[in-house]
């Protein structure tokens, strides 16, 4: 005969280990810490966003080291190079099928303003056709500062009110 | 192959309508349209210039007639030398030019460029496409009266032309043209802004 449960408080024979803590902060902890990246390489800011993955700087410490080629896998998009205006509506398509919530680094001098491509064929910033939300300056960025962009992303990304935007329709 | 011989007293020789043009380094002739395949063929299968390392063209701009004039560069990798040919387009408006795939595989690509620049369409190309530009493009940047920063008009695709309501708009300029002053020392001849009179936000002086 099992008698039914009528205590309310938290009972660890029952509910085993638990921590108590606000959802915002647990779904910004999830984001901040598993952000995959979705790599636009471009040009040659490209070869630095892989130095950023690879030993020396290792950007696995900041948990964004699983480069997604499928943006359907991606949380932050990092345009790195050169967006020509040939290019630019397929970066807007791989924005849009990036599942939401998603982030945008514009990487380097060319993806923030067009850089010294003071040029016909050359998209001046790629903020005009899709949301950033860090720039990096550089021609090219250090990796440190492309690191940088990462953690001023996430600190960004700590301060959005997660649990309401779950349940906005 | 002549083996020692001239190249400028071979081609002329065997086409008399081939004149010598002003070159500071390689031989260079001025080769009518009716002969230029056959001597574009002479120069690769009789005096070994073998690759077909350029097809371009030159704008001598809309007041010039002819205006436009394609040059094509050749090496020979026997005799490690260059030849350059050039051709006037007959007609300025709609420049057009037999195409040399037939000869060098090669050609076709750099055609596409010349064309995609210059909008000279190549008659015999089997696929003559804009290369650098997209399709749907409405002008041809290298002409002398394109302006470097570009000119309006419609992104690619219109699906996300119209969610984005981004155009191709012409490049800022302030301070530009960022160019190299000829002459002078060389911390002088550095590229640097030669007008910053003027911003995004604060019109040019007329």
């Amino acid at each position: 005969m099992v008698s039914p449960n009528t205590e309310i408080s938290y009972d660890s024979k029952i509910e085993g280990d638990l921590v108590v803590s606000r959802l915002d902060a647990v779904i910004n902890w999830i984001r901040t810490n598993s952000m995959w990246p979705m790599p636009m390489g471009l040009a040659c800011c490209a070869i630095e966003l892989m130095a950023v993955a690879a030993a020396r700087f290792d950007i696995a410490r900041f948990g964004a080291e699983v480069m997604r080629f499928s943006p359907r896998q991606a949380d932050c998009m990092i345009v790195a190079g050169t967006v020509t205006y040939k290019m630019a509506p397929q970066v807007r398509r791989i924005y849009d099928q990036m599942p939401a919530p998603k982030w945008v680094i514009a990487m380097g001098a060319c993806a923030s303003t067009g850089g010294m491509y003071r040029s016909y064929a050359v998209l001046q910033g790629v903020d005009r056709i899709v949301p950033v939300d860090v720039y990096v300056s550089g021609c090219p960025p250090r990796p440190e500062a492309l690191l940088d962009a990462l953690i001023k992303l996430q600190a960004k990304v700590r301060r959005e009110p997660a649990a309401q935007r779950l349940f906005k329709t | 192959m002549t083996a020692t011989t001239d190249v400028a007293t071979a081609l002329t020789e065997r086409f008399p309508q081939v004149t010598a043009r002003p070159s500071l380094d390689w031989p260079a002739f001025n080769v009518p349209v009716g002969q230029l395949l056959d001597v574009l063929r002479h120069l690769r299968d009789k005096c070994a210039f073998d690759l077909l390392v350029d097809v371009t063209a030159i704008d001598w701009s809309a007041a010039q007639s002819p205006r436009f004039t394609v040059v094509w560069h050749l090496l020979s990798t026997v005799r490690h030398t260059y030849v350059r040919l050039a051709t006037d387009c007959a007609d300025d408006a709609n420049p057009a030019m037999p195409s040399a795939t037939g000869l060098w595989p090669g050609a076709n690509w750099h055609e596409r460029e010349a064309y995609d620049m210059f909008g000279i369409s190549f008659s015999g190309h089997p696929d003559l496409r804009r290369i650098l530009m997209w399709d749907g493009y409405p002008y041809f940047p290298l002409r002398k009266e394109f302006p470097l920063a570009g000119l309006e008009t419609a992104l690619p695709d219109p699906a996300v032309a119209e969610e984005t309501g981004a155009k191709v708009k012409p490049a800022p300029y302030m301070g530009g043209p960022f160019v190299a002053a000829a002459g002078g020392s060389m911390d002088e001849a550095e590229p640097r802004a030669k007008d910053q009179s003027w911003t995004e936000h604060q019109e040019k002086p007329v």
